[in-house]
């Protein structure tokens, strides 16, 4: 049995209000939170970025684990605002926690979906024995220009996965991908901010692979939405993972505790591994949860996890030593637009 | 004159992410060639109407490229551009073709393929049609209209109710027909509790953007019970708003309609439907009072009491297709697509949104803020 052996979360304590946003390009507020589901978003502090945000949510996952860093033998790190476009973000992290030399290190990159393909090659290896650990990681500070739609909800934010095949907390039971030449969002080499094609990062990209892997993965697992105790999708603002939730036959309460973006907003590649990690703080043993990614360019990632026993003592290390993402959603401080456009670098 | 539309075809209109341009074409030439029973070998001439493709899409050259496209290379083949008035202008550029005796039969393409392209970049494009000085002030399309209803709101006590109930009575028309971008009906209220867009148009007072295509075959031979264009006429104005006489009216239309009546031979009141270019809610008003389908400053008042409406219409029904804002605005088809419409109405084979004993139609074209109108009457 391969599956999560400790995962860590670190959320910026930095918010800024979708209210400010749209003030600030004489917007209608109202209008705005009501079309994107959003009404704050997390800002990264001006020393944050992802390869920061990455080192604290894996040393959070390290923290609740018994083993040694050096156990560790493959890290990968998905994001799209890697700070270096060469020197990899994942032999940072490896240095800094104390991995030693002996492992398996890489960047990836899959516009929102980077983190899971990490999680997708760590169970693959894990699963060849060729590793006994591994690491995934997906951690972004989203990037967006200024009156752009996606400043109202790109964030930042990151999420650790350990992997490994003992004392696995949350079991992976079946995992699909789907992928396609799809250029609804992209950014390229040298650019500081992302383009996007509209209303068409909506059905033929978003809910096209959102839903053509909970197909593929429904076919191979013999699982049915009824058959799911809760339900994670990539949230890239609020209105889309409910309406995918519904298309496929999920309830509301099924997804409930998975919607992040409701109070962080869009932390790219962190988003679906942050709304999983939120399901896992709150959930008993036993419960199967149906997760799926979205990356533009574009892919979906799925998965079968279910929980077992060792979860709650984890659930426990974390409330008391780094608290869980309810807890971190919660600590928070207010800036105003022009404090964000300072600490995203933009004045 | 008398020209016959032999052969009219179109492609459903919307948001069609999978269809390129050639794409598109050839789903509506096919349509109109079948349609008419003329053999493609019989084109002489092809008019193709779009505004975006070289700007957005690096491609011009869409005269030569199409008829390579559609299986007619070697046969004569010519763009025409006129803003959102594209497709009228190669309608009549193939009436005239066919007037003048070059050519027997041609086939006129209106094709746009907008939703590839970012939003901006589209707006961007768009404002090709206005003046250097509005697009020097920031201004778009959405702006320039909201000028003109601003306008006749205070000229004339137009409401931003009366301005919604075009949205609505068009979204009713769009819900009747299977092509359209928008088969849902729409709300008074949902109209007014749209996002404003440029003050007091709100977003469901503007048409949308739009992939699309439409074809139509002309011909001078007669056929029996065929539908005819017995009126083409086009007329010009400022390209820019500054230099009109009145912001409450569009001189152009005024204009090209009245020559088209005369050409034609009828009355107004002969007309039984009529597709008029309702980019925003208040250019169907404009239209419909500039050509003489209603007082002055009243339409607003009788739209809203349904005088233009399928069903209720008390002379006219306008925009049974849904018009722009309901059927869709690939810039360079909608003026091909009325021609479309209209003769199936005439034809009687518009099924649930068919005007009861519909005989003349009329068709209304307008590029940008109204430098350009084109007006056909058609008969049967």
């Amino acid at each position: 049995m391969i599956g999560i052996v400790s995962y860590g979360t670190y959320i910026p304590k930095y918010r800024v209000h979708t209210e400010d946003i749209a003030s600030a390009w004489k917007k209608n507020p109202a209008e705005i939170i009501a079309a994107l589901g959003v009404k704050e978003k997390t800002v990264p502090g001006v020393d944050e970025d992802a390869v920061t945000i990455s080192l604290e949510a894996a040393l959070q996952s390290l923290s609740c684990f018994k083993g040694k860093p050096s156990a560790i033998e493959a890290l990968f790190v998905g994001s799209e605002s890697h700070p270096y476009a060469v020197n990899p973000t994942s032999t940072i992290i490896g240095e800094l926690l104390g991995v030693g030399t002996s492992y398996l290190a890489s960047d990836l990159e899959f516009a929102c979906k980077a983190g899971t393909a990490g999680v997708q090659m760590i169970a693959g290896l894990l699963s060849a024995k060729q590793i006994k650990y591994g690491m995934a990681i997906g951690s972004d500070t989203a990037q967006s220009k200024p009156h752009d739609a996606l400043e109202y909800t790109s964030a930042s934010a990151g999420s650790a996965f350990l992997m490994g095949s003992e004392s696995v907390a949350v079991s992976l039971l079946s995992y699909t991908s789907y992928s396609s030449d799809t250029p609804d969002f992209w950014r390229r080499d040298g650019i500081r901010y992302p383009s996007h094609a509209g209303r068409f990062t909506g059905e033929p990209a978003y809910f096209a692979h959102v839903m053509g892997a909970a197909a593929k993965l429904f076919e191979k697992s013999k699982l049915q939405p009824k058959d799911f105790d809760y339900c994670v999708f990539h949230m890239p603002n609020g209105k889309f993972p409910r309406e995918v939730a519904r298309r496929l036959g999920f309830t509301s309460g099924q997804l409930a505790p998975s919607l992040t973006v409701d109070h962080i907003g869009n932390p790219y590649s962190a988003s679906s591994m942050m709304g999983l990690s939120a399901v896992l703080d709150v959930v008993s043993p036993n419960k199967k949860i149906c997760m799926i990614s979205y990356g533009s360019g574009a892919g979906s990632d799925a998965f079968v996890w279910k929980t077992t026993t060792k979860l709650q003592a984890l659930q426990k290390k974390r409330k008391n030593l780094h608290g869980l993402v309810s807890q971190q959603i919660e600590n928070k401080t207010y800036v105003d637009y022009l404090g964000y456009l300072k600490q995203t670098h933009k004045l | 004159m008398n020209i016959t539309v032999a052969g009219v075809g179109m492609t459903k209109f919307g948001e069609l992410w999978a269809a390129s341009p050639r794409c598109l074409a050839g789903i509506a030439v096919s349509a109109a060639i079948k349609d008419s029973k003329i053999e493609k070998k019989s084109i002489q001439g092809i008019f193709v109407a779009n505004m975006l493709s070289g700007m957005l899409g690096m491609q011009g050259h869409l005269g030569a490229l199409f008829a390579e496209e559609l299986g007619l290379s070697g046969v004569p083949a010519y763009t025409v551009e006129g803003a959102c008035a594209s497709g009228g202008l190669a309608v009549h550029a193939g009436v005239m073709s066919i007037l003048s005796g070059q050519y027997e039969t041609v086939c006129v393409l209106g094709v746009e393929k907008m939703t590839d392209h970012k939003p901006e970049l589209v707006s961007s494009a768009l404002m090709g049609a206005g003046s250097n000085e509005e697009r020097l002030a920031g201004a778009t399309f959405p702006g320039l209209y909201a000028i003109l209803a601003r306008s006749h709101m205070e000229k004339y006590g137009t409401t931003e109710q009366q301005l919604a109930s075009v949205a609505v009575k068009n979204h009713f028309h769009a819900s009747l027909n299977p092509l359209a971008q928008f088969t849902h009906p729409i709300t008074t209220e949902q109209v007014l509790r749209s996002s404003c867009v440029a003050d007091p148009l709100k977003l469901l007072d503007c048409s949308p953007v739009t992939d699309g295509a439409a074809a139509i075959i002309l011909t001078k031979q007669q056929k029996a019970s065929g539908v005819h264009i017995v009126a083409s006429q086009i007329a010009t104005d400022s390209l820019g708003l500054a230099g009109r006489k009145s912001l409450t009216e569009l001189a152009s239309t005024k204009r090209a309609s009245e020559k088209a009546f005369i050409q034609a031979g009828v009355e107004r009141k002969s007309i039984d439907l009529a597709e008029v270019h309702d980019c925003f809610t208040i250019a169907e008003i404009l239209a419909i009072e500039d050509m003489g389908f209603g007082k002055k400053g009243e339409v607003g008042k009788l739209i809203e009491q349904g005088a233009y409406t399928l069903g209720t219409a008390e002379r006219i029904v306008v925009n049974s297709s849904g018009g722009l804002k309901g059927c869709g605005h690939p810039i360079g088809a909608t003026g091909v697509k009325q021609i479309v419409e209209i003769t199936n109405q005439l034809r009687g084979v518009c099924g649930k949104r068919q005007v009861k004993n519909a005989r003349v139609g009329l068709a209304h074209n307008v590029g940008g803020s109204g430098a350009t109108a084109v007006v056909h009457i058609l008969r049967k």
